[in-house]
């Protein structure tokens, strides 16, 4: 028994902020388990699902995770991701998923080649909706918020999706209070956003509080990495070909999002803490989603990518 | 950890969050402001300005300026359009609270995303152009945010550069605003003069108002006190799920909509009144002693007694209303119209309810003048107060005193689609507290003993069509061949019984129901009843008629052209209708609904109310209600 039990008094740690979006998340978690008969996390490694599985661990205690994680794995994840990833679901002792599009590898699609776009739209949308129908998942939670981006600013927290995965902007369901239609028929799915309501920041405030582990290369160290096309892409492994004019050099640098490396920019800073984290955050001048250069193809191209069923 | 982040921290620990929505007209500069308020609180990333200004340029309205606006109108189709098109949930936040902002259309054909935004919402930004003043979708969107239980509004009267910042025009609409809003039981109307544009009284008071003495838009979403008042309303847990990981625990998860219980409290399942006391409040951080409304746990309970999902676990002393039966407000939300009868899913706190209907509406509500009005169907963006059955009952508080406890989502049992919200008023208590009471003798005996069939004569048509007249002599008649009747006149009806009443549409709705339930006590003491009602609704006629038994209603017609009424003009009525003395006559200023299968229809011209009282009598003849003679 802990110090909480004996005295029976506990003390909100939390801000109050930080608390009201715990409670709502957890809320939309437990809705999905009561309702849905085979959901899914989709955990991509990053901040917000280190943040999201956290929350579904408190959401079920004292019982395990009801549903398995999943991991759609383009195979040109930063190596620290992956080995995070299987500590992370051996540390919590839950089933993960692996899934890699093979006819994508056997066509020898990648993002140096293939360019970010065709990559995305195969090792990620396609692979996606494989790994949903393969297992027959009919709900799946992701850790996308509004803030993010201005396509995902008008997003439901219950996304519906046709059979076929496709999402049509026109035809979502209005949300109101906090009663959830979690209705589908044989085939739809549903795509869940149980932290559509945080902002980036409170990601960072939260991990703080409640000591989230999270992976390494979100604090600052001396990294190889080459300048391309304005950004700073570490040389993560031997695939990365140089071009002439390019020479790698070791710099001090953090990522603020994570994806696969050859399209996930670096920014240089100091900070090796999460309070570090916390406090550039305050001051940054780019918006997280800069780091990411599959988003900058084309005008409105989120919005694209989801309606052909991106997450 | 240094002094500078354990300062931080401190002030993170007390920021609190809030959310609010924005409404106005199309152009009002809803997006404007929010785009301001984003910006003004450095929530703007270089990049995204650097793309702002690329859009400005490519799809602005502001010239050479950067379009804020466009900060917020998120999707491909509308930005094209320049319009919003759903809602949208903006984000920012000061050192003292962070913000959610639900942006709705102010379109006209939108009230579905402002209603969904002010669901949530715990306070609302009116906006209204200065140049334009309190308009029609102003006064819908405040009382959209009224009945969706917003208290606090804050009135911002943006655009006030283009009025030269002149205080008369401020002065002005916020009378005019503060007028007709009086009526909607808000708490607090602040009112702002600002100019989203350009900044004016965002962040800081402007140079530009200087008459203008209060706060600053952004002074006052810091420092407005909108208490939680859930935690003041009694207990309620609706449960969400049992989590039962092995057979040592069992333990009921969900949120407290409201109130707050301690370890040892009494609850009660307050459907199958079952009680129990909390033995422990669990939480992964470890058990609480207490837990509040907001706060998402576990409970497990002393007793093993019987709770699932949908349950509600309550305070014993202040329970939930539970009832199969509710009147409410609903929003139609769907192009396929409410059809009253029909079934569809509902769903109320945890609860989902396989199958219920609208049972009738009362009225619906035209949101621009705020008027009822009679309706059959509530068609989209519709609101109408409605009475509602369930299969099943269910738990649930009067809306204006839980928000949490008393909405409900109506879902189209075959699409799916969430094709309704609504707002429980009040539980009809014939379902619940009040028992019919059986009573030994009946209709069948009371009738019997005056050797007669009972039956309701329902007269209806225009003033002046002849429907007391008819009336009169078919009394008359049944009254010698030893029949026992009464006649219920619409106009005697309405000096004693209906006194309250007028010619509107609600009350004529009204005046029609007790009249109905009148002519069915009547009906069963035994008598033929004959009732002449103009009743020009044929949803109210169809009421008294779904009231008593399938043969037991005969609805005659009196058919008169309305030229004719006028010729006639028995009671003088028609010609203060037409001078415009006396309004909702109908007819004239208010409508008539004719019968589309009455029993019997009497085309009243070139023949005698005594020939047109015979066709009545053959007809109850034909229908074996009286006896051939």
């Amino acid at each position: 028994m802990n110090a909480q039990d004996m005295t029976g008094l506990k003390t909100h740690a939390l801000p109050r902020h930080l608390r009201r979006l715990e409670a709502e998340s957890i809320e939309i978690m437990r809705e999905v388990v009561a309702e849905f008969k085979k959901p899914v996390m989709l955990y991509s490694i990053g901040k917000d699902s280190s943040v999201m599985l956290h929350l579904a661990v408190k959401a079920f205690y004292p019982a395990k995770l009801p549903f398995p994680l999943m991991h759609v794995d383009t195979t040109w994840k930063f190596r620290e991701m992956i080995t995070f990833r299987d500590e992370t679901a051996r540390r919590v002792g839950s089933d993960l998923i692996v899934h890699v599009n093979k006819e994508g590898i056997a066509r020898g699609i990648n993002p140096i080649d293939s360019g970010s776009t065709l990559h995305t739209q195969v090792m990620k949308t396609e692979a996606l909706k494989q790994a949903l129908d393969l297992y027959g998942f009919d709900a799946a939670f992701g850790g996308a918020r509004r803030d993010e981006e201005k396509s995902r600013a008008k997003e439901r927290i219950f996304s519906f999706r046709s059979a076929g995965h496709a999402w049509d902007p026109r035809n979502q369901r209005p949300e109101l209070w906090n009663l959830f239609n979690t209705r589908i028929r044989q085939g739809e799915t549903m795509r869940v956003f149980a932290m559509s309501n945080w902002t980036e920041l409170d990601i960072w405030e939260y991990i703080m509080f409640e000591r989230i582990p999270v992976v390494a290369l979100y604090f600052a160290k001396p990294r190889p990495v080459v300048h391309r096309n304005g950004a700073l892409i570490m040389m993560d492994d031997e695939r990365l070909p140089l071009q002439p004019n390019e020479a790698p050099e070791m710099r001090t640098i953090r990522f603020r999002t994570l994806g696969c490396y050859p399209l996930s920019g670096a920014i240089e800073s100091e900070a090796t803490t999460i309070e570090d984290i916390v406090a550039e955050m305050r001051l940054a001048k780019v918006s997280e989603r800069q780091g990411r250069l599959i988003d900058t193809d084309e005008v409105a191209s989120m919005e694209k990518k989801k309606r052909e069923g991106y997450f | 950890m240094d002094t500078d982040a354990v300062c931080h921290l401190g002030e993170a620990v007390r920021k609190d969050q809030l959310r609010f929505i924005t409404c106005g007209s199309v152009d009002d500069g809803k997006s404007t402001l929010i785009g301001r308020l984003l910006h003004d609180s450095k929530m703007i990333y270089e990049d995204q300005l650097q793309a702002l200004a690329r859009d400005s340029a490519k799809h602005g309205t502001t010239g050479e300026d950067i379009d804020l606006a466009l900060l917020v109108d998120g999707l491909e189709a509308e930005r094209e359009q320049g319009i919003t098109i759903d809602v949208a949930y903006r984000f920012f936040s000061t050192p003292r609270r962070s913000f959610m902002v639900a942006d709705t259309p102010g379109h006209e054909q939108y009230t579905r995303n402002m209603a969904t935004g002010a669901s949530n919402a715990q306070f609302a930004i009116i906006l209204i152009d200065a140049r334009k003043g309190v308009l029609v979708q102003t006064r819908r969107h405040s009382f959209i945010c009224s009945l969706l239980g917003i208290r606090h509004v804050l009135v911002a009267v943006n655009k006030i550069d283009l009025v030269d910042y002149r205080k008369e025009v401020f002065d002005s609409i916020v009378r005019d605003y503060v007028a007709f809003a009086s009526a909607l039981g808000f708490k607090s109307i602040v009112p702002l003069p600002i100019s989203a544009r350009y900044g004016d009284n965002i962040t800081y008071r402007s140079g530009n108002t200087d008459w203008y003495h209060g706060q600053s838009l952004l002074d006052y979403l810091e420092t407005i006190d909108i208490q939680s008042e859930t935690t003041d309303l009694p207990f309620r847990f609706p449960v969400q799920w049992v989590n039962r990981p092995n057979l040592d625990f069992r333990g009921y998860s969900g949120t407290i909509a409201s109130g707050g219980i301690a370890v040892g409290d009494e609850i009660v399942v307050a459907a199958s009144g079952r009680s129990s006391r909390v033995k422990r409040i669990v939480t992964y951080d470890g058990d609480l002693a207490v837990a509040e409304a907001g706060d998402a746990v576990t409970i497990t309970l002393e007793d093993e007694i019987d709770v699932s999902r949908g349950d509600v676990l309550a305070s014993p002393t202040q329970r939930p209303e539970i009832a199969d039966q509710f009147a409410a407000h609903l929003i139609w939300m769907d192009e396929e119209p409410m059809v009253p009868g029909r079934s569809y899913a509902f769903r109320i706190g945890t609860q989902t309810i396989a199958s219920g209907r609208v049972t009738c509406i009362k009225y619906k509500i035209d949101v621009n003048k705020r008027e009822r009005l009679t309706a059959t169907t509530l068609g989209l963006n519709e609101i109408g107060r409605c009475n509602v059955a369930t299969v099943v009952p269910a738990s649930f508080d009067p809306y204006h005193v839980n928000r949490r406890t008393g909405s409900f989502i109506v879902i189209d049992r075959y699409t799916n689609r969430t094709v309704g919200a609504g707002m429980i008023d009040f539980p009809l208590r014939r379902a619940t507290n009040t028992i019919w009471q059986p009573l030994s003798i009946g209709k069948r005996e009371r009738s019997a003993l005056k050797h007669q069939k009972p039956c309701i004569i329902w007269f209806t048509g225009l003033s002046g069509a002849g429907k007391s007249t008819i009336a009169n002599i078919i009394d008359q008649k049944l009254y010698a061949m030893s029949h026992h009747t009464m006649l219920l006149d619409g106009d005697n009806l309405r000096h004693g019984l209906n006194c309250d009443l007028g010619f509107t549409e609600a009350d004529r709705v009204e005046n029609i129901r007790r009249a109905g339930e009148v002519a069915k006590l009547m009906l069963e003491s035994g008598l033929i009843v004959i009732c002449s009602f103009i009743s020009p609704y044929k949803a109210d006629r169809d009421m008294v008629r779904k009231l008593v038994g399938k043969h037991e209603f005969v609805e005659v017609f009196v058919d008169t052209p309305i030229d004719e009424c006028v010729r006639r003009d028995p009671k003088g009525l028609y010609s203060q209708a037409t001078s415009g003395k006396i309004t909702n006559f109908t007819g004239i200023d208010a409508p008539y609904e004719a019968p589309s299968e009455p029993e019997v229809q009497l085309k009243t011209l070139g023949l005698q109310p005594e020939q047109l009282a015979d066709t009545v009598l053959n007809c109850l003849q034909a229908r074996g209600i009286i006896a051939l003679t």
